[in-house]
């Protein structure tokens, strides 16, 4: 399904709008939309709400073998899916460049800047490692997936802890959350990527895009930065060129705006940490929001099951038996599968007197069947015998003419035994 | 052994969300317990030319896992709740048009594929899709006493004998789809059938419910 298209019309005016510095949203130029953190049931989850963009990571954890290059590093997986329920212009099961480009920034984001220790993942040198994947699902695209994704993404991986192993000799034991205490990743830092987008060529500068303006903009500027003003990684698109000046400027802000997130990150967490420790439930349920108007909840319920039995006997009785006598296959010899129940070659004459020879040996029981084959084909030849034209100008040379003798009008009930000798017989008679 | 009926049949909490997505034309999540889906429909749109049916719209249904990219299971799934939604809406209203239902899991508990019915009608009824009725689904496991539980936890799910999924349409209470597995009796089978007819109801009365609120003028 295509994208709806932006008219001319909602193009000028958005950028009218950003010549006056005003946005659709009613936002300051440099205003996030409003964040919400939220986590779901199990660990690692996480839940990212920016205005209305909606994005949800799920870290997960597995025992791999390590690349031969880093034999004692654990593998950090990273992947962004762009799922039609974000957008209707996004496709299922297909690589766009959006989202190479968001796996590319995340990946460089998350994994080149050495944000998590890949070491502490190490079970075996060159034998068994962790290999962390985090899957991003967009949900609701309504503009700077990107901050959404690597918030989302380090945050799931805060929250996240692995199975404890435990290795005696050669065998490495992995317990589960009941025998032991799951372990939290070790992470040096918290990289958070801002986008700046810009328009008329770099004259205006706008943080956090929504859809709309994304649609309008000339260029993008990601710069991901952790809170002590580390600048993890730095990507521009669109191809502006962008002063000095300009990019010191982001950068300054950028390290605002991720201080801020950061605490928010941790405020997040530490709230779920407690909710955890109460022994409440906590997770996607709970955090439904009860006040709307277009939530509901319902308690658990009792289903009766007072009549049930009744019911389900008065259908069975009321319903035909199934019939008794299944058809089963005739095998002629055990151990022996046929296709096609037995039925004769009927297209070449040659080969049915070898067919004969062969009923012959076999049991009484086939002989049967195959009397009453020969039976079939008798009265096929006997009715073919009877109108059989001849064509002077065929092309074949030989016509066999398949019963050449008035055909006997014996009545069928004669046993199958006597007819079948009539039969080969027969057929002798037609060989010569 | 033959399931006898029991008393304490149960169905978890439930909880629904319509419209909380801005870019879809009808979303709802539904959560059963801890097992939550996210639906979202889009359409009617235009439609694939390779896609198109001429007298009706083409419905497609992806099951989006939590971890991982959809596989084997998914798409049984998919076929599952396709062939149940198929059976409810009015496709031939609109002729040569996409419909698109997604489904994200957002968490497994036990009973998926029954929260993933009932977060796909709410989501079709928040899109406002004529239907000819609503359906919902109801999971029913057999465990290794003969007990009937609805709506099984992912534990009791794996101690089952036996595990049945039933979509049940609002009109008659008929079943739209059925997907078992394990082995069981006739009489188990009849006797689930008629259990999930009795928790459907109260199913399309939280429905009715979570309609009347979110039309409603105050909370």
């Amino acid at each position: 399904m295509k994208d709806t298209p932006l008219s001319n019309c909602e193009r000028d005016f958005l950028l009218k709008a950003i010549e006056e510095k005003k946005r659709l949203d009613g936002r300051q130029t440099y205003d996030y939309r409003k964040m919400k953190i939220t986590f779901g049931t199990d660990y690692g989850c996480c839940f990212v709400d920016l205005g209305k963009t909606r994005v949800m990571a799920q870290v997960s954890c597995e025992l791999v073998a390590p690349k031969e290059s880093r034999p004692n590093e654990g593998i950090m997986f990273f992947n962004i899916e762009l799922s039609p329920m974000a957008s209707p212009a996004f496709e299922p099961g297909r690589q766009s460049e959006l989202s190479v480009k968001l796996n590319r920034q995340l990946e460089r984001c998350l994994r080149n800047s050495k944000c998590i220790d890949t070491e502490s993942l190490c079970v075996v040198s060159g034998e068994k490692v962790w290999q962390i994947r985090v899957d991003v699902h967009m949900l609701n695209h309504d503009g700077n997936l990107m901050d959404a994704a690597s918030i989302a993404a380090i945050t799931a991986l805060c929250h996240f802890r692995r199975p404890d192993v435990g290795i005696q000799g050669d065998e490495v034991t992995v317990y589960s959350a009941e025998e032991r205490d799951p372990i939290p990743l070790s992470i040096y830092h918290m990289p958070i990527s801002v986008s700046f987008s810009f328009f008329q060529q770099g004259t205006y500068l706008l943080v956090d895009p929504c859809e709309r303006e994304e649609r309008v903009m000339d260029g993008l500027l990601m710069i991901a930065m952790n809170k002590h003003r580390e600048i993890c990684s730095i990507q521009s698109s669109g191809g502006i060129m962008l002063l000095k000046e300009q990019v010191m400027r982001c950068s300054k802000i950028a390290s605002v705006k991720v201080s801020e997130i950061t605490e928010l990150i941790s405020k997040a967490l530490e709230n779920d940490k407690k909710a955890r420790k109460a022994g409440g439930r906590c997770g996607f349920a709970e955090s439904m929001p009860q006040e709307r108007i277009t939530a509901l909840k319902m308690d658990e319920t009792p289903v009766e099951m007072t009549d049930v039995t009744d019911r389900a006997s008065d259908i069975i009785q009321r319903a035909e038996a199934p019939p008794q006598t299944v058809p089963s296959p005739v095998v002629p010899v055990p151990g022996v599968g046929q296709v096609g129940q037995g039925l004769q070659n009927s297209w070449g004459l040659e080969e049915e007197d070898e067919e004969e020879e062969e009923n012959d040996n076999s049991g009484e029981e086939q002989e049967e069947k195959v009397t009453k084959m020969e039976e079939e084909q008798h009265e096929k030849e006997e009715s073919r015998g009877g109108d059989v034209v001849e064509i002077s100008d065929s092309e074949e040379e030989e016509v066999v003419i398949l019963h050449p003798e008035t055909p006997d009008k014996t009545p069928k009930n004669t046993g199958p035994s006597s007819h079948q000798k009539r039969a080969a017989a027969s057929k002798k008679r037609q060989k010569k | 052994m033959e399931a006898c009926g029991s008393s304490s049949v149960s169905l978890r909490e439930f909880g629904c969300e319509q419209s909380l997505l801005s870019r879809p034309d009808g979303s709802a999540s539904f959560t059963q317990g801890d097992t939550s889906v996210l639906a979202a429909v889009y359409g009617p749109a235009e439609v694939k030319v390779s896609k198109e049916i001429y007298d009706r719209a083409t419905l497609e249904v992806l099951i989006q896992p939590k971890v991982g990219l959809p596989g084997v299971r998914e798409r049984s799934q998919e076929q599952c709740v396709r062939e149940t939604c198929e059976a409810s809406l009015l496709l031939t209203l609109h002729p040569r048009s996409s419909l698109t239902l997604i489904l994200q899991v957002i968490h497994d508990a036990g009973s998926l594929l029954s929260c993933c019915l009932n977060a796909a009608c709410m989501a079709l009824m928040d899109a406002g899709l004529p239907m000819s009725c609503l359906f919902c689904g109801v999971t029913c496991a057999i465990d290794t006493d003969g007990q009937i539980i609805t709506d099984p936890t992912a534990a009791q799910e794996k101690e089952s004998r036996a595990l049945m999924t039933f979509a049940v349409d609002s009109k008659d209470r008929k079943v739209l789809m059925s997907l078992t597995k394990g082995s069981f009796s006739v009489h188990e089978l009849q006797q689930c059938i008629a259990v999930s007819q009795k928790a459907s109801e109260k199913i399309f009365q939280f429905y009715r419910d979570s309609v009347r609120r979110r039309y409603s003028k105050t909370l």
